[in-house]
């Protein structure tokens, strides 16, 4: 299968790969499992002023889903949490010109924000 | 390196690329300067040469397995003849009972053969095969009934390269008068075939993946005992009614050849291939965390299947751009199912998921292997930088006591 551009830039040098200390200020969610044969880890660091400052991840998974991770932790940074929640798979997908095959990958990614922000927001309720 | 063409081929399971001296061969049949006559054209110099040639190849295919040249029938492939040797044998002896046996690690052109056989009526029982990959010779006793006409079990995996022991399952098939049927694909050329000897009754074979042409093969059947199939496909009456069509001169001279030179050349080959083979295990086998698909005795020389733990097979081949091999995972597929032969291992899904295949072959050189082993331990440290279950493992963290939010 062929992959676009942007998936080969990302997946040759992915952004953002690592792990956050954990505190108040760090969400962290992580969604697939291995039985699928994609798991993606996406965490964000939030400002005091609502605005996410960093953001990390580490994906088990295809190229496209590596991708699609790397991409999120860029668009997110800069972004209040609402602003986060708001990129949607679609985005992801056009892109990076997912595939129909691959479009699992960019719904991975959305859920991986959504978890992230989820338990962000249970830590500071 | 610098004299490594890149890709590297490691994918003979797949095909192999044809020998020089097979494709010359098979050049001398095609036009108006060569050999290009119908064999079944009884009335001119033109046919009785296509016949001969045909013949000589039939004497080839028949010398590599210790058969006779009258128990060779031409096909289009393996997938051909496994349909023919197991519908055939299936609607032939129906009247005799209605129950086949087979392993759930068979290739698709059997299993699906089957597949139809169960919409027709017939009885299928799928063996599971043991951790290893083999069948277990108790399992398969256990499972024929007085209905059971026919078993059919591959002689070598495709995907994980291991040998059933098709001498012992033959003499089960032999005392019960069951129809052994073996799909012998992937084994010519690998391992010794003595018909001789062997109590197989219908034996499918394929040129491509012993360096002959594609869409040929051939199917073996018994003379003595004599065994009996219902034709899957009518016309010209061809090969004794079994398979009627005009015979490809050229792909079977193709084939012809590629058995004997396999013949001829396979003891000193294997050893080469499984020098190299050993090569490659051992530079990866002291990473963590790495498994190797299917028993590594009962083996052919040239596979290695083998599971990168905590690394999906599918970005590994990515980063293995240069290689050209296969995997175990199926993320491009819709069903984001791994490949059924490792889950029939009862291998787990993540393990599944991260293997990849190496076949190695005629053409394949040390150089090419060592710079195999350099890319491959690169890329899964890499992958494995990135990956949250490797970072998991590292911390003593047991993936099956995580609720994964499956999607």
């Amino acid at each position: 299968m062929a992959y676009s551009e942007k998936v080969l830039d990302h997946y040759e040098n992915p952004r953002n790969v690592g792990v956050i200390e954990d505190d108040t200020s760090v969400g962290t969610g992580m969604v697939g499992a291995p039985a699928c044969g994609d798991v993606m880890k996406l965490q964000i660091k939030v400002g005091d002023d609502g605005i996410i400052q960093d953001a990390k991840f580490k994906t088990y998974g295809c190229g496209s889903a590596i991708a699609s991770s790397s991409l999120v932790t860029e668009w997110v940074k800069g972004k209040s949490l609402d602003e986060a929640a708001d990129i949607k798979n679609t985005h992801i997908a056009e892109e990076l010109a997912l595939p129909p095959v691959k479009i699992h990958c960019s719904v991975l990614a959305e859920d991986a924000i959504a978890a992230a922000i989820d338990n962000y927001r249970q830590k500071n309720q | 390196m610098s004299n490594i063409k890149l890709p590297i081929y490691l994918d003979y399971s797949a095909t192999t690329p044809i020998d020089k001296r097979v494709a010359d061969k098979m050049a001398q049949f095609l036009t108006i300067e060569d050999n290009f006559g119908n064999p079944a054209s009884r009335s001119h110099e033109f046919g009785w040469a296509a016949e001969k040639a045909v013949d000589e190849a039939r004497q080839h295919v028949a010398d590599l397995i210790n058969a006779d040249p009258r128990e060779i029938v031409w096909t289009s492939g393996a997938t051909e003849s496994d349909n023919l040797a197991i519908k055939g044998a299936a609607h032939f002896y129906r009247k005799k009972g209605n129950h086949i046996i087979t392993l759930k690690t068979e290739h698709k052109a059997v299993l699906d053969t089957c597949r139809q056989l169960e919409r027709e009526g017939f009885e299928l029982t799928y063996l599971d095969p043991e951790e290893n990959g083999l069948l277990d010779l108790d399992k398969l006793k256990a499972a024929i009934t007085e209905q059971t006409i026919l078993i059919s079990i591959m002689h070598v995996n495709n995907e994980i390269g291991v040998i059933q022991d098709i001498e012992a399952i033959g003499e089960i098939a032999r005392e019960r008068r069951i129809i052994f049927h073996v799909d012998a694909a992937q084994s010519t050329g690998k391992v010794d075939i003595d018909l001789e000897k062997l109590k197989v009754d219908l034996m499918s074979f394929c040129a491509h993946k012993t360096y002959g042409p594609k869409g040929v093969g051939a199917l073996y059947v018994r003379r003595k005992p004599r065994v009996r199939l219902e034709a899957q496909m009518h016309g010209g009456g061809h090969e004794r009614g079994m398979r009627s069509g005009t015979l490809a001169t050229h792909q079977i001279v193709g084939m012809g050849e590629a058995f004997r030179i396999a013949r001829e050349e396979m003891a000193t080959e294997n050893e080469r291939i499984r020098m190299l083979r050993d090569h490659l295990y051992d530079g990866l086998n002291d990473m963590e965390e790495v498994y190797v698909n299917g028993d590594l005795e009962h083996r052919i020389a040239g596979n290695l299947n083998i599971s990168f733990n905590f690394v999906e097979g599918e970005s590994l081949i990515m980063a293995l751009r240069d290689l050209a091999v296969s995997s175990g995972s199926a993320c491009t597929s819709a069903s984001l199912e791994p490949s059924y032969v490792l889950r029939a291992l009862g291998r787990n899904d993540e393990l599944a998921h991260s293997s990849i295949r190496f076949t190695i072959g005629r053409f394949t050189t040390l150089e090419e292997i060592d710079y195999t082993i350099e890319l491959v331990r690169a890329a899964v440290e890499k992958l494995r930088d990135l990956s949250p279950l490797w970072d998991m493992y590292k911390d003593g963290i047991d993936l099956n006591s995580v609720e994964w939010v499956a999607h």
